[in-house]
């Protein structure tokens, strides 16, 4: 397996999109398929409120 | 073989860690290489990560890979995920990493370069580091519960409480002071002030992007965001130097506090996604872009650095902060070394999302070595200055003389050259109207940024390398004055709630909005008395904030300890106890100061009792006579909350002695609470790479 600066930069991308949480809507449709098949979603908005609601409830930054 | 050459690899790095520090230390120069610095601190740091690090998760926190975390158990998808560690990392140091290791060391800088990188190298491989990872094993091995919960459940319901109310007194400091260091970085200042007030409709435009016209790309909205905040960092000059437009942005200390206070109180009233959230992704960007650009830069360019190792300020005569070294050093830096503050955010979110008990290392120890790492480089950029600007920058006008001749010719008279025309010339290049009387830390260490970005990369952007830095600190000081009224918003209503019930509903508007304002006037009031304060309030508020940040220090490492002696472990619970012992008798000598020390800029009594002799004798005019009244009171206010961190401290302390040693007499104590013991093999280990948040 050669890892050229392409794969680097693909594996960049993916954890900055990870670690940003841009790709959280989408872990959301995979995990809720996976454990609630029979309900539908939340969409992209309600679940990118929901998200936000969630975090800033408690101590998430520091000084 | 292999572990020969790994350990004889070790022992190479720790030699030459300790050789670049003992040839700081010996340093007998003009000058000394910042290079020197990041050598030291790299090989101290991975020496006390490998070693001390792996031997505390090994013998002390017997943390274990096949113990099934709280994210593998409970794993909902949401609050609970296992997420790879280097990802947790980076959650947990964007979450961790504030202003306060950027201030603390500058300030910190008036003692000489020596001891603050001593402390901030120390303090970090023994004290903060170890504090953060322990608190988040104790957290992890608890569900995730909070450093307040674990108080209650491991030493009772007096600890618990006290450490609660600790924690919001102490919000109230950390979002007054870092008020004051923005409002002093913008004062006078269109440009900085421009640059600061369009954060606010960029990222509002932004909450917008990302909830209504693309719902959750948070990199495209970010990145919208960034580019937006570059074109208003550059714009500013343009703003600055405009006749009718410039005016509109040039304000006094006062008005930009009130007008900080106001901003607060919408902040907090108005929903996340609007302003709150979209603020904190472009500020986590530029933060660590930021960081990572300033590490850059002192490598390439490895500057000079001109502050003398020790200076004569030792002594407690210091004009940025006053006070002996010992113990002002530590409660200066505070943050960069050791952050109580960090302890809420290792029993918060983090916790949630460890995969394994194999990671406690990296994200705990690791990302507190990389908070360190910030302060050192703070310290570097504030020290690449000549000391005579450092102290003309960091000086209030009631410590130098308020007039520009006054002022040069008492830092001069320090041993500390510096003329009105270098400072002029200076203030000029950076596009401000002057530079004299600029405390805080955030405009000397935006000098000193600005230095060393021209420096690696062209000299011609001075002006704008000076505010991108300041509106990279404001940027993330906003979002912390925003995050930390909500938290302390909720953390009001809980505690009123038990008066009042309806108070204590968080969805409820009125209640949300009393407690806001509540809480916001708490520290508003503190921002306000700072900003009229001629000695320009950091000199009271700083330590007062240091005081109160480790002392939560010290009581986080209390609960530790006591989780350790009831864990049986009792014979190394010198490896919390110690620091504990260390930062409780730091801070008790330094509130003892703060309140009977007859220097009037060290002990707020004796300030206070100065202030009101000067009033009473009829010698003070002008501002100085209106405000006379409001300082006094403050500084006696002081002296009160300066007593409530220490009885909070030390009934923390004692209920920990009280319940270790009935644990080793075998007398009842409240049980440990921790989760037992479930095979990670039993769950599903697909760690997430992709998933959570």
């Amino acid at each position: 397996m050669m890892a050229g600066p392409a794969s680097f930069l693909r594996s960049a991308w993916t954890v900055l999109r990870e670690v940003s949480g841009d790709n959280a809507y989408e872990s959301y449709l995979a995990r809720h398929a996976e454990t609630h098949p029979d309900q539908p979603p939340l969409d992209r908005e309600a679940f990118y409120l929901s998200e936000l609601d969630r975090r800033w409830s408690g101590v998430n930054r520091c000084c | 073989m292999s572990t020969l050459i790994k350990n004889a690899i070790w022992i190479a790095v720790g030699i030459f860690g300790a050789a670049c520090l003992g040839g700081i230390a010996l340093n007998r120069g003009e000058t000394i290489n910042a290079f020197w610095f990041i050598a030291a601190a790299a090989g101290i740091y991975a020496v006390g990560y490998r070693l001390y690090a792996g031997w505390i998760t090994a013998q002390v926190l017997s943390a274990d890979p096949s113990r099934a975390t709280p994210a593998l158990r409970l794993n909902d998808g949401r609050d609970y995920v296992p997420t790879h560690r280097w990802i947790t990392f980076g959650h947990h140091f964007a979450a961790i990493a504030g202003a306060g290791p950027l201030v603390g060391p500058v300030l910190a800088a008036q003692f000489g370069y020596l001891p603050g990188t001593i402390w901030l190298l120390a303090g970090a491989v023994l004290g903060g580091c170890v504090q953060d990872m322990v608190i988040l094993w104790c957290s992890t091995r608890r569900n995730g519960r909070t450093l307040g919960q674990m108080a209650r459940d491991e030493l009772g319901p007096v600890a618990g409480s006290a450490a609660l109310v600790g924690t919001l007194m102490i919000m109230v400091l950390i979002v007054a002071v870092l008020g004051l260091v923005v409002v002093n970085a913008m004062k006078h200042s269109p440009w900085g002030t421009f640059t600061v007030a369009m954060t606010i409709p960029i990222a509002i435009l932004v909450g917008v992007y990302m909830r209504v016209l693309r719902p959750g790309r948070v990199m495209e909205g970010s990145l919208i965001g960034l580019v937006l905040l570059l074109a208003s960092t550059f714009g500013g000059g343009w703003v600055a130097h405009h006749p009718v437009l410039g005016p509109l942005f040039d304000f006094d200390g006062p008005t930009l506090a009130l007008m900080v206070i106001a901003y607060g109180v919408v902040a907090a009233i108005l929903p996340v996604w609007l302003l709150l959230a979209p603020r904190d992704y472009i500020s986590t960007f530029i933060k660590l872009g930021a960081i990572l650009l300033l590490a850059f830069a002192v490598i390439v360019l490895r500057p000079d650095m001109h502050m003398p190792s020790i200076t004569r300020f030792v002594d407690g005569t210091g004009p940025v902060v006053a006070g002996h070294i010992y113990p002002f050093l530590f409660i200066t830096i505070a943050c960069g070394a050791i952050s109580g503050f960090h302890a809420l955010i290792s029993s918060g979110t983090t916790p949630k999302l460890i995969a394994s008990e194999a990671d406690l290392r990296l994200v705990g120890y690791g990302s507190m070595m990389m908070e360190s790492f910030v302060g050192i480089m703070a310290l570097i950029a504030a020290c690449v200055l000549e000391p005579g600007v450092y102290f003309a920058i960091n000086s209030a006008a009631g410590v130098v003389g308020a007039s520009a001749d006054q002022a040069v010719a008492t830092i001069s008279g320090w041993g500390f050259p510096v003329t009105v025309e270098t400072m002029t010339t200076l203030a000029k290049e950076m596009g401000e109207t002057t530079l004299m009387h600029r405390t805080g830390g955030a405009p000397s260490l935006a000098v000193g940024m600005a230095h060393i970005f021209a420096g690696a990369f062209g000299q011609s952007m001075m002006a704008v390398w000076y505010h991108f830095a300041i509106m990279f600190e404001a940027l993330f000081i906003l979002t912390a004055v925003d995050a930390g009224t909500r938290v302390g918003r909720f953390m009001l209503q809980d505690l009123l709630g038990n008066i009042w019930k309806p108070l204590g509903n968080t969805g409820s508007y009125p209640s949300t909005v009393i407690c806001s304002a509540l809480f916001v006037a708490a520290w508003g009031y503190f921002l306000y008395i700072g900003v009229i304060d001629p000695y320009g309030g950091i000199n009271i508020l700083w330590p007062l904030f240091g005081i109160s940040n480790q002392m939560l220090a010290a009581i986080a490492l209390a609960i530790a300890t006591a989780v350790l002696v009831k864990q049986g472990k009792a014979r190394y619970a010198w490896v919390t106890g110690l620091p504990m012992a260390f930062l409780a008798v730091t801070t008790t000598v330094a509130s003892w100061e703060k309140l009977f020390s007859v220097d009037p800029r060290v002990g707020f009594l004796a300030g206070a009792d100065a202030l009101a002799a000067k009033l009473e004798a009829g010698t003070l005019t002008g501002k100085a006579l209106e405000t006379a009244p409001q300082l006094i009171f403050n500084q006696r206010l002081d002296a009160g909350l300066t007593v409530f961190f220490i009885l909070v401290l030390w009934v923390t302390i004692i209920e920990m002695a009280r319940i270790s040693w009935r644990h080793t007499k075998g007398l009842s104590v409240p049980p440990l609470s921790e989760a037992p013991y479930a095979a990670a093999s039993d769950f599903d280990a697909a760690v997430v790479t992709r998933g959570g948040h």
